[in-house]
């Protein structure tokens, strides 16, 4: 998987071509064959370029109301010169986003942090996860669940994530290539079907909610060839305890350069997917007044599994699911709530705004 | 029939301005002057402090609060930490602020910021967040990013995508300039990198200078201030924009203040001048007056003639007075900059910012003055009774009565009690109001004091008829002697005061120079190029020829956000140290603590003695005892010497700024200086000022003399304007006395000896005008340097007279006086004689 911010990180932090070569700075590259070890890979591996914990969520409150959020934590290595004696040297600079998808709002509440780490302001572990920036943080607990605290403006999100499966290494044991050269690559799992419990804050009202989160684990130093665009992904957990992951990376024509995927079925089975194997299809665009970005915010996935085509058609709980964060250095993209037959999920759509030169 | 009196007033007025247009003029020239001088100096501060006031701002980003070190050495970077988590604060950005410079020599100030707390903070200081990859390709983080404000660009001639060299605190280092700061006012130079670029290439490592803070929305400032208040160490100050208005707003206050007094004193002199003019005016038409007076005016005709007279000559004069102040001020802006040559304000000259509040008050004035200066003689005229006004134009005083100094006496003793009271926020005002009580105790007493000036010549038998002439008319009527001198009196007084004042301050600067210059040669970093590291230091020391070497630094430090910094010199200091002019007794500082010398400026704004204990900035946990004070003409903000071992055991900072040479005898002094340059630091060699005692001394009184340059404008000004008042009043009264001379010439007085009579009597008034002004000078320059100096400067001086200068004032005034007399006497006697008589029926 490819997440959106990702771009704006690199616009942010990390070095282009033209940048001088740094002496005694390189970035280890990401190569098929490694082997996965937890809870070590939950922790930070900060010579990477870049890496992030992404957690997705559907929950219900006590009312009923379905509800969406996102919560993710950035990890880049800037290159910055490693005989850099300051304390303020920016070796880390952590990132983190949150949003909450309302149906009854109909647009995202979302709110940043970003900080250079040191000074105990911004960290991200090695050896397990603990990742936090000022007031926010997630963390794995001594007890394996993950826990999340998030204060944000005009929302809070306080919850636990309990892992209900094995990690699920995504591409070839891990090693997910993003492109047709096998360096664009990164290291990937995730965990899907995490039972979450606790409160969701909106305005002053606070409430107990219950439902299931996908966790998305990837790191790597270079992510994308120079023609891609954007990218359309999803993760999608089934009712029937049943996982899907799929992406495909948009060219300036809009077809896919590349695309790549994995199926867990709910009996532990993985189905990994080839480019062939993976199909989006837009039957639904939504126009945003905010930016004018036009985005194809219902889709037809088909993937095709050894037992034949598997066609989903992918519904947004509404359509302005955009998150517009200029003004913190990202780019606008589209990251919603969708529902699937049999399960739910989400759908990012990025490079719709502008093209996204990589 | 309601509109015939003021038919008549209006054909009373314009027929008084055809028949001596002059004389209106040279009334509405003294208004025009007062008010175009101080509406100028208002205009061209209020513009300074405007840019000044936009160039802190543009350099702070405007965050609600923030966290300043109190000097350069800058506070512990631990600090941002703690502050960050403190309640109530949203956002803190820490900031590394550099003075620098260009290879070339442009100098910019230099941002070091996280550029992720920046954006929160303080947005304007940060180049716009790039919106995606393959954009410009910035990258932020980099040790050589530099962004720069536009203004800076385009003064260093670069582009993006130029490599140029920075020098800052004493480091050379190569950058790329990767983008502009859009954010930045226009004019401003500022330039930004990361701040931990800032701290490892410029020699700041640990430490920050300042921290931004963003408040919560719902949080107050105080409380938050409150309870930063436990955090911040002795080296840092919390502060706010209001802190910093009011800082440039101290920077410039005294000096500002000092000049629009200068202005209001032209003003004033004005208003003698339509009191001399008007005064005449009165007396001439007495006869006129008496007439309408049996016709039916009323007494109040009289006094609204009159007024509206002066009133109308004080609305041109303001008009244009607002006219010429602006112009003025356009041209001082671009001439002298926005500091007036006094070196307050740095950079580019400012854009004048029109003020139409400041504008109406001083036309205000200008009218009132006018107004005020024909309200007497308004009322004289008035008063007057019709029949003997009628039959007679002569002096109202009886030769014969006694003149009382009653008057003027309760002036001098108010005036003398003004000086006497304290300064009114920092503001010398009782000390102007006791020149303005001196000024007008000196005029009121005139009549006096011409009488018994002139009273020893009076009593002598000269056999010559033109001087008795002459003696025995000034003698006989002092008034109209009076009203003749007190347009010069003021305006002489004035200049002189102020050139004493000038001459005592000079004498002085130029005597503590001398004092303070012992050495042989002064060697001095440029600013932001950094100072002389230790091993400099001992390898300058070492060079053959050089008897010994005093190393010193300078550094700003801050004690108070609302005031302008201080400057904390660190050196060696030992006893019966000559360079350090002590005011007073020195004490010896109670153990424990660590001696510092004050500035006679630094001791009076911290109203401190000998053997206080006083808090400073630097060092944790340090007390300082004043040890004793010195003579400081430089820094006005006030200055402290500490000894350069305690400075360096407190901070830890041993680079030095400047050197005090003394070489062996016989040693050459150009081979010391090529050593001393070989001996700098690399980025230095380049950039090192070194001068001889005599061309220092020289410097400083050419800053000294144009910081006063506006001082000697007005000054001539002031002189221009009495001597014109002395030719108008003289051809007035000449004009005036036509029948006295017709009745000389039936007795047998030839017309040369009429003239010769005007020109005796116009020498004797400038002699007493001169005289009296000088005198009356030299007491109102008592004031000012004994009060308005100490009180808005806040250093002293001993008088020193400028005897030359006050001789032929005097001379001068004799000598104009007596000519511009006698020019206007042969006009007045050129009438016939028959016909001058017949009109005294």
């Amino acid at each position: 998987m490819i997440r959106a911010a990702s771009l704006g990180l690199a616009a942010w932090a990390l070095a282009s071509a033209s940048v001088a070569q740094t002496p005694g700075f390189s970035y280890p590259d990401v190569t098929p064959g490694r082997a996965f070890s937890f809870p070590a890979d939950h922790g930070a591996h900060p010579d990477f370029r870049t890496e992030w914990w992404y957690v997705t969520g559907t929950v219900k409150t006590a009312k009923g109301e379905d509800l969406g959020f996102q919560i993710t934590f950035f990890r880049t290595r800037p290159r910055v010169d490693p005989r850099n004696r300051s304390k303020f040297a920016a070796r880390q600079v952590l990132f983190a986003h949150a949003a909450v998808s309302d149906p009854a709002i109909g647009k995202l509440l979302h709110d940043q942090r970003a900080a250079r780490s040191g000074f105990g302001i911004a960290e991200a572990r090695i050896g397990d996860a603990d990742v936090r920036i000022k007031d926010w943080r997630l963390v794995r607990l001594a007890d394996g669940r993950f826990s999340a605290r998030i204060v944000a403006r005009g929302f809070a999100l306080k919850l636990i994530f309990t892992p209900t499966q094995r990690p699920l290494l995504q591409g070839a044991g891990g090693y997910s290539r993003k492109g047709a050269e096998p360096r664009s690559a990164s290291y990937y799992y995730s965990l899907p079907q995490m039972a979450t419990t606790g409160t969701l804050t909106r305005g002053t009202s606070t409430q107990t909610v219950t439902g299931r989160s996908w966790l998305d684990r990837e790191w790597s130093s270079r992510l994308l060839g120079g023609a891609a665009v954007g990218w359309d992904w999803t993760g999608l957990n089934f009712d029937d305890g049943a996982a899907l992951m799929a992406f495909r990376v948009r060219g300036k024509d809009g077809r896919s350069l590349w695309a790549g995927g994995t199926f867990r079925r709910a009996n532990g089975t993985i189905v990994t997917l080839k480019p062939s194997d993976i199909t989006f299809t837009p039957t639904r665009n939504w126009r945003s007044k905010r930016t004018g970005a036009t985005y194809p915010v219902a889709q037809v996935l088909t993937i095709r599994l050894p037992e034949g085509r598997k066609r989903l058609m992918l519904t947004p709980m509404f359509a302005d699911q955009e998150l517009d964060a200029r003004s913190s250095g990202l780019p606008v993209y589209w990251e919603g709530l969708v529902r699937t037959e049999g399960g739910q999920g989400y759908l990012e759509l990025t490079g719709y705004a502008a093209p996204l030169a990589m | 029939m309601a509109s015939s009196p003021a038919r008549a007033l209006a054909w009373l007025i314009a027929g008084e301005a055809r028949q001596h247009p002059g004389r209106i003029a040279i009334a509405v020239l003294a208004i025009a002057i007062g008010v175009a001088l101080g509406f100028a100096v208002h205009l061209i501060n209020g513009s300074a402090l405007a840019a000044f006031g936009q160039a802190v701002n543009t350099v702070n980003g405007a965050a609600d609060l923030k966290i300043e070190a109190a000097s350069r050495l800058g506070v512990d970077e631990a600090l941002y930490a703690k502050v960050l988590s403190v309640e109530g604060v949203a956002d803190a950005s820490p900031v590394v602020v550099l003075k620098a410079v260009t290879a070339r020599g442009q100098s910019f100030t230099l941002l070091g910021l996280d550029i992720i707390r920046a954006a929160e903070v303080t947005p304007s200081l940060i180049a716009a967040p790039a919106r995606g990859p393959g954009g410009n390709g910035d990258d932020v983080f980099a040790s050589d990013a530099l962004f720069l404000s536009r203004a800076a660009l385009i003064a260093g001639e670069l582009r993006i995508g130029d490599r140029v060299t920075i020098n800052a605190n004493g480091q050379a280092r190569s950058m790329t300039v990767r983008g502009i700061l859009p954010g930045i006012a226009e004019g401003r130079r500022v330039g930004m990198i990361d701040i931990a670029a800032a701290q490892w290439l410029f020699g700041r490592l640990g430490k920050i200078d300042r921290i931004d803070i963003k408040l919560q929305p719902d949080a107050q400032a105080g409380d938050v201030r409150t309870r930063l208040k436990p955090l911040i160490p002795a080296d840092a100050i919390v502060s706010d924009a209001n802190d910093d208005a009011q800082q440039s707003d101290g920077l410039s206050r005294a000096y500002r203040v000092n000049l629009t007094m200068l202005a209001l004193v032209a003003l004033f002199t004005g208003t003698f001048l339509v009191y001399s003019t008007q005064s005449l005016s009165v007396t001439r038409r007495l006869q006129s007056f008496a007439l309408l007076r049996t016709l039916g005016m009323r007494g109040g005709g009289i006094v609204a003639l009159v007024t509206i007279e002066g009133a109308l000559a004080g609305l041109i004069g303001a008009t244009l007075g607002l006219l010429l102040g602006f112009g003025l001020a356009v041209g001082a802006l671009n001439i002298l900059g926005g500091d007036l040559g006094s070196g307050i304000f740095d950079g580019a000259p400012p854009a004048l910012i029109f003020a139409p509040l400041a504008a109406a008050g001083f036309f205000a004035l200008g009218v009132a003055a006018a107004v005020g200066g024909s309200l007497i003689p308004a009322l004289q005229g008035a008063r007057a009774a019709p029949a003997i006004a009628l039959k007679n134009a002569g002096d109202s005083i009886d030769p014969r009565d006694r003149l009382t100094g009653r008057l003027p006496l309760t002036l001098l003793l108010a005036g003398v009690g003004a000086a006497l009271l304290p300064a009114v926020g920092r503001l010398p005002l009782f000390g102007y109001l006791s020149v303005a009580l001196l000024l007008a105790a000196g005029i009121t007493a005139m009549p006096w004091l011409a009488r018994s000036l002139l009273s020893p010549l009076a009593r002598a038998w000269h056999r010559n008829v033109p001087m008795d002439l002459a003696i025995q008319h000034l003698h006989g009527a002092p008034g109209a002697a009076a009203t003749a001198l007190c347009g010069i009196v003021a305006s002489t007084a004035l200049m002189i005061a102020m050139a004493v004042m000038v001459t005592s301050f000079r004498g002085a600067v130029d005597q503590w120079l001398g004092e303070i210059l012992s050495g042989d040669l002064y060697v001095r970093s440029e600013p932001g190029w950094g100072g002389f590291d230790q091993g400099s230091q001992a390898r300058m020391a070492a060079i053959p020829g050089v008897a010994s070497m005093v190393f010193s630094r300078q550094v700003p430090i801050v004690l108070d956000p609302g005031e302008p910094p201080m400057s904390l010199i660190a050196r060696p200091v030992g006893t019966g140290d000559a360079t350090l002019e002590l005011l007073g007794e020195e004490t010896m500082p109670p153990p424990g603590t660590v001696a510092v010398w004050l500035s006679e400026p630094a001791a009076r704004i911290l109203a401190a003695e000998p053997g206080d204990t006083i808090r400073l900035p630097i060092g944790q946990n340090a007390r300082f005892a004043v040890a004793g004070v010195w003579r400081d003409y430089s820094r006005q903000q006030g200055a402290m010497v500490i000894d350069a071992k305690e400075y360096d055991r407190l901070t830890g900072d041993t680079t030095r700024d400047d050197a005090m040479v003394l070489l062996e005898p016989g040693a050459d002094m150009a081979a010391v200086r090529r050593a001393i340059r070989a001996a700098a630091p690399p980025a230095l060699k380049s950039r090192l000022t070194m001068a001889e005692p005599a061309s220092l001394r020289t410097l400083a009184l050419s800053i000294f003399d144009r910081s006063f340059a506006i001082t000697y404008v007005l000054e001539v000004i002031a002189i221009i304007v009495g001597l014109a008042g002395v030719a108008t009043t003289a051809s007035a009264q000449a004009s005036a006395r036509t029948r006295e001379f017709g009745m000389l010439r039936h007795i047998g007085v030839g017309r040369s000896q009429i003239v010769a009579m005007l020109g005796v009597e116009g020498a004797l008034l400038g002699a007493v005008g001169g005289l009296v002004g000088v005198t009356l000078g030299v007491a109102i320059s008592q004031v000012l340097i004994h009060v308005i100096n100490p009180q808005s400067f806040n250093w002293t001086m001993t008088t020193q007279l400028p005897v030359t200068l006050m001789l032929s004032v005097i001379a001068a005034l004799v000598v104009a006086s007596a000519i511009t007399a006698m020019l206007a006497g042969r006009r007045a006697v050129s009438i016939d004689a028959v016909r001058a008589v017949r009109a005294d029926w």
